[in-house]
């Protein structure tokens, strides 16, 4: 059995004293691919920025690989969702691609030949080699996805939190991401990926994380996503409810 | 009255005042904290006057340190206001600016009454700026601000960056997110508060603001774009003083950084308004003259390789004009079409031409319906540009079913491609 990359104890996040997570204890072995699911306003992004220290625990605790994230910051991707930053700030592709590498940098140390190349490298990685010294305003969403993946990539992390990078992007990124995500787990990163798709869940990931604001299963996806947890997970909504049972009509003959 | 030392210690100060606005005002304009610095000024105001009552001096020193501490409390007061009540960020700034202003001039009022004495005269430099007063010392202040802004920005520019563009992700890193986000802030109260006594309260915003909108029009890198405020803001400095001598310096600093962003605004290229006319009416012309070549090609195309006479008639109504004169004349121009009474004709140049473009049109049309997902970065180019960026493979492919669809535009290889051998005989 392979080491425990991630793991969440007792964990209880609350905004202005209204709990938005609670209680929630999971383990994600390493080399998974893992899809958080739930419905809007389940928490599934707190989940990510509480294990990353954006936001403060109520109670409980976070570990990457057995320490807490302080100890392992370095082990660290995240990508955060594409909408939280302003595209027309005045960078180019490979400064914001760079930013990868700060964190290694340390203080007063400026991006050099290095950091450069691996920006690079992180860049052709995601198929945007070309688009180093363009403005970012003038990317479209998809490419806006690709610019914040390579950024992740340059980290050269050992774990990675994605925030929802299939929203609104076109289907050759959607494609590209899975590729990519499929390549980071078969080097033994473990991936952690915010999903609103019901009906790609099994065919993207492993394991499932399945949140409503308590954390309703978390295990590997035939176990896990069946359609009694998906029911516990997304409630009386019927909509979702249908597209639900579709997800798993559509996923049982891949058992 | 002005001595040449003194007019070289203004336009010294004035320089340096502008040269760290700009800077500093960078940051601010990026994050979205433009108005910040118009709450500092307004709300340094009463703290000036109370220094001045508790000093009993106008040392610019002692008098900063009142401003510092009435700006903080100012920025308490917003932060009070957005964290227990439901007011909006814009709507707190206001309210506490203009209440701190209004407390300050009321104090302003106390300072001039005859029985507090001294200096009246001397705390009006804080409403609307006088660098005329300058002492030595306050050049040495100046200086010394700006040396510890600018290497401030230099150390920290990466983690300015990083924070300033993605503070989440920054934070995810382990920066210290909340004291580099604290560090730019008290640069930026630090440059407006020693910049009120020369531009004055009411001004000292448009330092912070102007020099740093007016760079973003020439640049799309920070490293640049603050390199550029600092020179426009030093520019506006020197050049204010200069062209203002004999009207209130304050004003005429800013007026003058308001007509350098006046002038960017209009012609810096790519991003200014003319600039940007520019290439939209060009998109505009070159699209109707691809219309018009389109058109003509599939009216005549039942007849090619000949080169059937159409009727201008026919044109007006296979699709709607603005002004199909101007753009018939241009096609003339180009010889690629015969116009005269009422009627048009392609000619072998045109048609070539036209034959192209509704060629590279029609492949680009069945390449965005049945293949756009294969390559979307690629949706944004030119439709000229279609041959040249799909692989061999895929062209061939779209053209035998243009062609099996009997959409090919088939007299290309007909028609010579150089237009000397073709013009007297059509």
């Amino acid at each position: 059995m392979s080491q425990t990359a991630f793991e969440v104890h007792d964990m209880t996040v609350a905004y202005h004293r209204r709990p938005v997570l609670w209680d929630i204890d999971l383990e994600i072995p390493e080399g998974k691919l893992v899809g958080i699911v739930g419905p809007n306003g389940a928490g599934k992004t707190t989940l990510i920025k509480a294990a990353l220290g954006l936001v403060q625990l109520a109670s409980g605790k976070v570990e990457i690989y057995g320490k807490s994230y302080e100890e392992q910051r370095h082990l660290i991707g995240y990508v955060p969702q594409r909408e939280s930053v302003d595209w027309d700030f005045p960078v180019t592709v490979r400064d914001v691609v760079l930013m990868g590498t700060y964190g290694r940098l340390g203080w007063f140390r400026r991006p050099g030949k290095a950091e450069l190349e691996i920006a690079d490298r992180s860049l052709q990685h995601v198929g945007m080699g070309a688009f180093a010294k363009r403005q970012i305003r003038q990317l479209s969403g998809g490419q806006q996805q690709r610019v914040f993946l390579a950024r992740a990539l340059a980290q050269e992390a050992q774990i990675y939190f994605l925030d929802e990078p299939f929203a609104g992007v076109d289907a050759a990124t959607e494609s590209a991401i899975v590729e990519l995500l499929e390549e980071l787990r078969t080097s033994g990163k473990t991936v952690l990926v915010v999903h609103h798709d019901l009906q790609t869940v099994s065919d993207y990931f492993d394991y499932v994380i399945l949140l409503n604001m308590r954390l309703i299963a978390c295990g590997p996806v035939e176990e896990t996503f069946t359609n009694e947890n998906l029911q516990k997970t997304y409630g009386g909504r019927l909509t979702i409810l249908d597209e639900a049972a579709e997800a798993i009509r559509r996923s049982k003959p891949l058992q | 009255m002005i001595s040449l030392s003194l007019s070289d210690k203004v336009m010294i100060g004035t320089a340096l005042l502008g040269g760290m606005s700009g800077v500093v005002g960078s940051f601010a304009v990026l994050r979205g904290r433009a108005l910040v610095g118009d709450m500092l000024a307004h709300a340094a105001l009463p703290g000036v006057c109370l220094a001045f009552l508790i000093t009993g001096n106008r040392h610019l020193l002692g008098l900063s340190l009142g401003a510092l501490a009435s700006g903080l409390a100012a920025i308490a007061a917003v932060t009070v206001i957005l964290r227990w009540t439901r007011t909006k960020e814009d709507a707190a700034i206001g309210i506490v600016l203009s209440t701190f202003f209004g407390a300050g001039v009321v104090l302003l009022s106390v300072v001039q009454k005859p029985s507090t004495g001294g200096n009246k005269a001397g705390l009006h430099a804080y409403l609307f700026g006088e660098p005329g007063g300058m002492l030595n010392s306050d050049v040495l202040l100046l200086a010394g601000v700006a040396v510890v802004v600018l290497a401030m920005v230099a150390l920290f520019y990466k983690e300015f960056l990083v924070v300033c563009f993605d503070t989440d992700f920054a934070q995810s890193q382990g920066w210290p997110t909340l004291w580099l986000d604290l560090a730019m802030m008290a640069a930026l109260a630090v440059v407006t508060i020693v910049g009120l006594p020369i531009v004055g309260v009411i001004l000292m915003a448009a330092m912070i603001i102007l020099p740093a909108a007016t760079a973003r029009f020439w640049t799309n890198r920070l490293s640049v774009m603050l390199l550029v405020s600092c020179g426009f803001g030093a520019a506006a400095g020197v050049l204010g003083t200069r062209l203002g001598r004999g009207y209130p310096a304050g004003a005429a600093i800013v007026l003058t950084a308001s007509f350098l962003f006046l002038v960017s605004l209009l012609f810096a290229p790519q991003k200014g308004l003319v600039a940007r006319l520019l290439v939209e009416y060009r998109l505009r012309r070159r699209i109707a003259d691809e219309h018009l070549l389109r058109t003509l090609y599939e009216l005549s195309e039942p007849q090619l390789p000949e080169s059937p006479v159409i009727p201008l008639e026919s044109v007006r109504e296979y699709r709607h004009w603005n002004s199909l004169e101007r753009v018939l004349e241009r096609a003339r121009d180009e010889e690629l079409i015969e116009w005269g009474e009422e009627q048009v004709q392609l000619t072998p140049l045109g048609v070539h031409r036209a034959a192209q473009l509704t060629k590279a049109h029609r492949l680009w049309e069945l390449y965005l319906m049945d293949y756009a997902n294969i390559a979307p970065d690629h949706v944004d180019r030119d439709a000229d540009d279609v041959e040249h960026m799909l692989p061999e493979a895929l062209l061939v492919k779209l053209e035998e079913e243009l062609a099996a669809e009997g959409r090919l535009p088939a007299v290309l290889a007909e028609v010579p491609e150089s237009p000397h051998e073709l013009s007297p005989e059509t």
